[in-house]
This record gives structure tokens, sequence and C-alpha cells, in this order.
């Protein structure tokens, strides 16, 4: 009977949570109006979101491009198909790797800090202060972030696309000798810009809404303890991750089959 | 400088630097620089087997890019596959009784129609039909001939 009983509290508390998140989804969406007067929260949350993240993005994407020209080169040679080596450079990080990467690096980079700052804002009561003096700390807080984020992503995950492409041509052209014209050449003919570039888009904002979304209300709905900010940080990560990566083959499914 | 306009500066830089990579994915990475926008009319052409022909495989003349594959679909009545030839309208004076063929780039590379010109003064138009195809070549089908061939020369 106990672990029934248990059975059906994890169940209730999990469909809670999905309902609470949806509510603060909507409410954060109400304050949309509110945030076209007030730029300037917006552009903050641009900075603290998409500009800080722009080094580990950029670094990830040159040595992750390296890496796939490196190996991409040592698997293609053997078959005598080094001239296909930017068709696979290319592909595989617009269609997979840039949406996805980004995704990880921004909710371990991004996510984790928005998830603090709220968890801490409503720890030393800030949240309940902004309430207090009749401004709402839903759409104060958390629309701006929101927005942000879901900017964010996609242009992020273009930046890394762009520099791992580079870095294959690093690899392949600069290092291994595959030709120069052949390289750019075979991408262009291959790579289709609405079949696989802007489907790449649409995969990087679903991540944006996903992650912000998950960070934003882990750190809204945390225990407002230093025990309770920790933990919801370090959810923030995991649940951001495993959702990318379900959601990853749910969206590959869907768009390239 | 304030510290907010050094933010929206670097923001700014950000978002810039975002469409900048969209666009070099569009027109460098992708095939949006070199599509030549939707003017093409359709030819058709019919073949005993298409192989792995496919939507969007090149058309070429002299091995230049003069078209598209735009359509691939199967006649029930003659039991031979239609491929419809998008020609970019540039390329107004090809001879209607052009011949088609589809090659292999390379030993294993991808298939495309490959268009060799005939000598009529009449030019092909939206919906004419090149009467004179030549089927992909299938591999196991000329190994299984060639294995053939030896077979019979051996019991002689």
């Amino acid at each position: 009977m106990e672990w029934l009983a248990a059975l059906g509290r994890a169940g209730l508390s999990f469909s809670a949570g999905l309902g609470r998140a949806n509510l603060l989804l909507l409410a954060s969406l109400r304050g949309l109006a509110d945030l076209i007067w007030r730029p300037r929260l917006l552009f903050e949350q641009l900075y603290s979101i998409g500009v800080l993240t722009v080094l580990i993005i950029a670094v990830s994407g040159v040595f992750v491009g390296m890496v796939l020209g490196l190996q991409g080169y040592y698997i293609l040679s053997r078959f005598g198909a080094e001239a296909t080596l930017g068709v696979m450079v290319a592909a595989s990080l617009v269609r997979e790797l840039g949406p996805v990467v980004t995704a990880l690096l921004f909710a371990g980079r991004a996510g984790s800090a928005m998830a603090a700052e709220i968890g801490l804002m409503k720890a030393t009561e800030q949240l309940s202060g902004l309430e207090m003096m009749a401004v709402n700390p839903e759409h104060r807080v958390l629309t701006p972030r929101l927005i942000a984020g879901i900017l964010s992503m996609p242009l992020l995950a273009a930046l890394f696309s762009m520099l791992g492409v580079y870095g294959g041509w690093f690899v392949g052209v600069g290092l291994l000798g595959v030709d120069d014209g052949t390289y750019w050449a075979q991408m262009q003919s291959q790579i289709d810009w609405s079949g696989d570039v802007l489907n790449g888009v649409y995969k990087s904002l679903v991540f944006g809404i996903v992650c912000t979304w998950i960070a934003v209300f882990q750190g809204y709905d945390c225990d407002p303890t230093a025990e309770g900010v920790s933990r919801a940080t370090t959810r923030t990560v995991v649940h951001s991750s495993l959702a990318v990566l379900g959601l990853d083959f749910v969206l590959t499914a869907l768009m390239f089959n | 400088m304030s510290k907010t306009r050094r933010i929206e500066i670097l923001v700014g830089a950000f978002i810039a630097a975002g469409l900048v990579a969209l666009f070099f994915l569009a027109m460098q990475v992708s095939n949006l620089g070199s599509l030549n926008g939707g003017d093409a009319y359709r030819v058709l052409a019919r073949f005993d087997n298409i192989g792995g022909l496919k939507v969007r495989s090149p058309v070429t003349m002299a091995g230049v890019e003069v078209g598209r594959v735009s359509d691939i679909y199967y006649d029930e009545k003659d039991f031979r596959a239609v491929a419809v030839l998008g020609i970019y309208s540039q390329f107004d004076e090809i001879p209607d009784d052009t011949f088609a063929k589809i090659l292999t780039a390379g030993l294993l590379g991808e298939q495309y129609v490959g268009l060799d010109p005939g000598g009529s003064e009449q030019f092909l138009v939206e919906g004419s039909e090149i009467a004179i195809t030549q089927s992909a070549l299938v591999l196991e089908e000329v190994i299984g001939q060639f294995i053939f061939s030896k077979a019979q020369e051996g019991a002689q």
C-alpha cells in the first residue's frame, strides 16, 4: 500500500509541476506587452544570456569542426572520397551538432546562471519585494529572460555552425590537402537551404524555448533555501540536456524522413 | 563610455554576428546562392529505369548545369519512370531531338541527367517530351551480363 501511495504522490507532483510550468509560461508571455515599452530589460538579458555565451560557443564550434574534419578525412580517404569532406562537415554541423551542442552548452552556461539568479532572488525575497512595489515579478524578471533566450539560441547555433565549417576547412584544406574549391563546391551543391539550414534553425528555436523555459521555471519554482537553489541549478542542466537530446530525436524524425 | 552603452554595443555586435553567420550558411554553405530562382520550363523524359536519380539531381549539358530534376513518378500505362526536368529558362535553344541519358558522376557518385543536343531546328518548350533516352546503368545487371557471357564462353 505504501509504495502505491508513493507512486501516486510522485505522479501527482510531476503533473502539478508540469501545470505550474505551463501557467508560468503563460504568465510570462502576457508580459510581452510590457516588454515593448521597456526594451532595455531585454537588452540586458541579451547581453548576459547571448553575448557572454558567444566565447564558449565559438571555441567549441571551431574545435568540433576541426575534429569533424580530421575524423571525416580519415574515414573518407579510405574510399577515395575526400572530395565530400565539406558536405560531411557542413551537413552534420547544420543539421545536428550545431543546434544540439549549442543547446547543451547554453543550458550549462546560461541556463544554470539564469536558474541560480532567479532562485537567489526568490530566496532573498526580492521577488516578494517587487510584488510589494506593485511590480509584477513574472513580467519584470521572467519575460525578458525567456525572450532573450529564444532569440539568442538560433544566432548562437548559426555562429557555431559557421565556425565549425571554417574549423573543418582549416584542417581539411589547410592541413590535409583537400582541394579548396571542391570543399566549398560540393558543400554548396549538396546542402539545401530550406531542407538542411532552415530545419536546423527551427530546431534551435525549439531548443531555445525549451532550455530557457526549464531554467526560468526551475529558478522560480525552487525552495527558497541555499540547498533549494543549488538543486534547481542542477535540475536545470539535467532536465535541459535530457529534453534537448530527446526532442532532437523527435524533430529529426519529423524533419528529415 | 557608460555601462549601458557598452552593453548595447555588445548586444548589437552579437546580433549582427549571428545574422552574418546565418547569411554565410545561406550563401556559402547551402545552395541558396546558386539557385536559379523559379524561372524554369519543364520537359518530360521517360526512362526504363532511373536507377538512383533523385528529385533535385542536376541536369547537365556538356557538363554545365542547365537545370534540375523537379519531379519523378511512375507511369502505370507504359510501365516506365517519368522524370520531369526543370530547365532554366535562359537555356531556351535546346533542340527537340536531344538525347537524354542518366549518368553517374564518378564510380560511386550521385546520378544526374546528361543531355546531348540533336540537330533539329525546333527547340524544347514547356511540356515537350524528350523521345530518345538511355536508362541508368545498374551495376548488378552489368556484372550479371558479364558473368553470363563468361559462362557461355566457357561452355563452348
